[in-house]
């Protein structure tokens, strides 16, 4: 965003302020493009150096940068100037948000994680022993009983600790009425302890106190997985969010310029958007001219103009002129919360949708449960004794416990993320990769996913270009920053002046000469069209150029790869059906509508998902966000809106939409891996239960098959996303 | 075997001792940036401390 020093220093920034240590205020900025160890140095010593600045420190993984300043000198518009300057366009961050942030559910993990590591390695330490004995060793009936007690000290209370996670879960499950795997853990870790605890009173041979606290261990791992790979995708989304429209500038009484969060808008309120700011709510212009660049809103690819008393709609990018705009709607009100009710709509739907994991949990509590209680019942029946009937029945819970059924999934997402994040696409859930491997059908929008969304010039002739670039150059119109793309190394126009929604004019070597419209020019009788440009010299013959918007290089390639993989595709718009026709046909894509709102592709979308098809829509806009929330998944460029990325599970960055492609084929690849695990635990419990129903189980063999199984599955997981697409 | 009962609890403690650290690890925010932690390693000028003060 193009904002110049006089502009940042004169701004009130008080309502993102909040107070630091020793109550000097600061402020947390979130830093674009902060990614090695250079910038981290470069920006907290020259912010650092600033006299109002008592320090800074940033957070490259998060790139958020907290500045404390001295006491009553807080000029957070110098510091953002500073940023500019150095090359790192910085924005406020919402303090509440910056709370939320903090990451109490990580730690508590993290803290259960270590106390679990802690209990398994000390536990086995008095298990050791126990097993020797088990094998014919010296071990006399108290040595094994004090052993056993040590065991007990140490792994219980370190077992109910690291346990919570999974007994808080199970509980909440079970009072919706549902099964999810942590029930059956729950039941198996409390049942081992219990059991383990009268085996010692009784003076018996059978304990697992170091099964139960390695087995919470593993799973743990698992656990803390899935939560970093959820926190990750968080982070990298509510960023977005703060990046995009974090604030807008209300012009107060006395024409004093605060700097105001969204929310706190209201009707009324007098805003100023300056060129490359996005329009933050609906309002009426009431001066300047500008045009509006509405792409991301409803697809179109030309600009509008806009004058007083026209009407711009949040979200739609300013290009040319500073806008003086009467908000008629607050945040919530404008036409970008309509979508974003949409949006909710479709997320709801798809949080219906049952996680792999959770589906194997349906199958396995009851078979596993029914097992126990059958050794149990039988065990007694045929004449075992109730104790013993019980121990054996407690040994089928405990080998068949699902450590690699809780390792199977998140190990595997975790890895398909981790080389998927390599590739430029960052994966918002466990859950989005699994929809994605489901996918039989792919929806694209048409601006700026298969096409690059912004004007490219038509039949460059050299000679003209070199004579406009000087003018172009000085614009920050698309159409000129086209224009001066395809120009070499050139000059700058002298005392260049620019009419909003006209153009722009300049002396070149002595010259005077206009860039813009047909009539700004001075082309008598062509009709204004916002796909030209018209450039000329006083009194000599006027050029023009001719752009549009170009199709993506790799478009047709993905296009075709998408089809060899069996995948049906189709092409929704909310542009005019001409320009959509000519896309469709160039890709071979027969299957397109154009001229849809944003609630028709959404119930375009929905449609196909009566029909029974699995729907993956790619998509950027605003007008996107409903139909990407409705899709079965969704994927969105990471040059789309925060909104349009927040509905979609991938977003992908970099021009490339073979990220699409690769998307697809690590999804598959995890989805096999994950299956192949559930094979993998499935056979291991058919071999390791009945061996546990009739009593070849002790505390080592458990021990042993246990760590070896998750090992086992972690293994294979490491294999997902390697074959053809690597 | 009154060894045992000397070393047995000792080994315990010692690994009390580990996990406290841990803790306090946790406590103090050291896995809040990896990735600047891994950066600030490299930055070669000694006057650059993280308070942004001069040393």
């Amino acid at each position: 965003m193009a904002m110049t020093s006089h502009v940042l220093e004169h701004q009130d920034f008080s309502a993102f302020m909040r107070d630091g240590e020793d109550g000097r205020p600061s402020i947390d900025l979130l830093v674009k493009g902060a990614r090695c160890a250079a910038c981290l140095s470069k920006i907290e010593r020259e912010v650092a150096a600033m006299p109002s600045v008592s320090s800074a420190r940033l957070n490259l993984t998060t790139g958020k940068l907290s500045v404390a300043f001295e006491r009553g000198r807080d000029d957070a518009g110098a510091v953002l100037e500073r940023l500019g300057s150095l090359g790192y366009p910085a924005t406020p961050f919402d303090p509440a948000k910056a709370l939320a942030a903090h990451d109490a559910e990580g730690r508590r993990l993290s803290m259960a994680l270590g106390v679990a590591a802690f209990g398994a390695g000390n536990a086995m330490m008095f298990s050791v022993p126990i097993w020797a004995g088990l094998f014919g060793q010296e071990l006399g009936p108290a040595t094994r009983t004090l052993m056993q007690w040590m065991s007990a000290v140490i792994a219980a209370p370190c077992a109910i600790y690291a346990g919570m996670p999974f007994f808080t879960s199970a509980w909440r499950s079970l009072r919706k009425g549902r099964a999810n795997m942590d029930v059956p853990i729950s039941i198996g870790v409390i049942l081992t302890l219990l059991i383990s605890f009268v085996e010692t009173v009784l003076g018996g041979a059978d304990t697992y106190f170091d099964a139960a606290v390695s087995l919470l261990f593993l799973l743990l791992i698992g656990r803390w997985l899935d939560h970093r790979l959820r926190a990750n995708a968080r982070s990298a989304a509510s960023d977005l969010l703060a990046m995009q429209a974090p604030a807008a500038v209300v012009v107060g009484g006395g024409g004093v310029e605060h700097r105001t969060p969204l929310d706190d808008i209201r009707a009324g309120d007098l805003l100023l958007v300056r060129p490359g700011e996005r329009i933050p709510v609906d309002g009426v212009v009431e001066g300047g001219v500008s045009e509006l660049d509405n792409a991301l809103l409803t697809g179109e690819t030309v600009p509008v103009r806009v004058g007083a008393d026209d009407i711009c709609r949040a979200g739609a990018l300013n290009l040319t002129g500073t806008l003086r705009l009467r908000a008629t709607a607050r945040s919530e009100d404008s036409a970008v919360a309509a979508i974003a009710r949409l949006v909710e709509a479709g997320a709801q739907s798809r949080s219906l949708y049952v996680r792999l994991a959770d589906k194997a949990a349906a199958l396995y509590v009851p078979v596993v449960h029914s097992a126990a209680a059958i050794t149990f019942l039988g065990g007694w029946a045929l004449g075992l004794g109730p104790r013993e009937a019980l121990l054996r029945a407690v040994a089928v819970l405990i080998i068949t416990c699902p450590c690699a059924l809780g390792l199977a999934v998140p190990a595997v997402q975790i890895t398909a993320s981790a080389r998927l994040f390599r590739r430029g696409v960052l994966v918002k859930s466990g859950a989005a990769l699994e929809r994605l491997a489901e996918v039989d059908h792919v929806v694209f929008d048409k601006t700026g996913v298969l096409t690059e969304g912004r004007p490219r010039l038509l039949d460059p002739i050299p000679a003209a270009i070199a004579m406009a670039a000087p003018l172009a150059r000085a614009s920050a119109h698309p159409l000129a920053r086209a224009l001066s793309a395809q120009a070499g190394v050139s000059s700058l126009a002298e005392d260049v002046t620019e009419t909003p929604g006209q153009g722009v004019e300049g002396w070149i070597a002595g010259r005077r000469a206009r860039l813009g419209r047909a009539g700004f020019v001075g082309v008598p009788g062509a009709a204004p069209s916002e796909t030209e440009l018209w450039f000329g010299f006083d009194d000599d013959t006027k050029i023009r150029f001719a752009f549009a918007d170009a199709i993506r290089p790799d478009a047709a390639e993905t296009i075709a790869a998408l089809r060899q993989r069996g995948l049906s595709v189709e092409m929704l718009s909310g542009d005019l059906a001409a320009p959509v026709a000519k896309v469709a046909a160039a890709l071979g894509v027969e299957n397109w509508r154009a001229g849809l709102t944003p609630a028709e592709k959404s119930e375009a979308i929905a449609a196909r998902g009566r029909d029974g098809r699995r729907v993956l829509m790619v998509g950027d806009g605003l007008n996107d966000a409903p139909a990407l929330a409705n899709a079965h998944a969704a994927m969105a460029p990471g040059s789309a809106l925060d909104a349009s990325q927040n509905a979609a599970d991938l977003v992908f960055s970099g021009e490339g939409l073979g990220a699409v492609v690769a998307a697809f084929d690590v999804a598959r690849s995890a989805r096999r891996r994950a299956l192949e695990n559930f094979a993998f635990a499935a056979l291991y419990n058919l071999i390791a239960a009945p061996a546990a129903m009739f009593g070849f189980i002790n505390p080592f063999v458990a021990a042993l098959a246990m760590s070896g199984s998750s090992l086992a599955v972690t293994l294979n997981a490491l294999r997902t996303g390697r074959g053809r697409t690597s | 075997m009154s060894i045992f009962m000397l070393l047995a609890p000792l080994s315990v403690m010692i690994a009390l001792v580990g996990l406290g650290a841990f803790w306090w690890t946790l406590r103090s925010g050291q896995y809040d940036d990896p990735m600047g932690d891994a950066s600030r390693i490299l930055i070669e000028d000694p006057l650059d401390r993280p308070d942004g003060r001069e040393a």
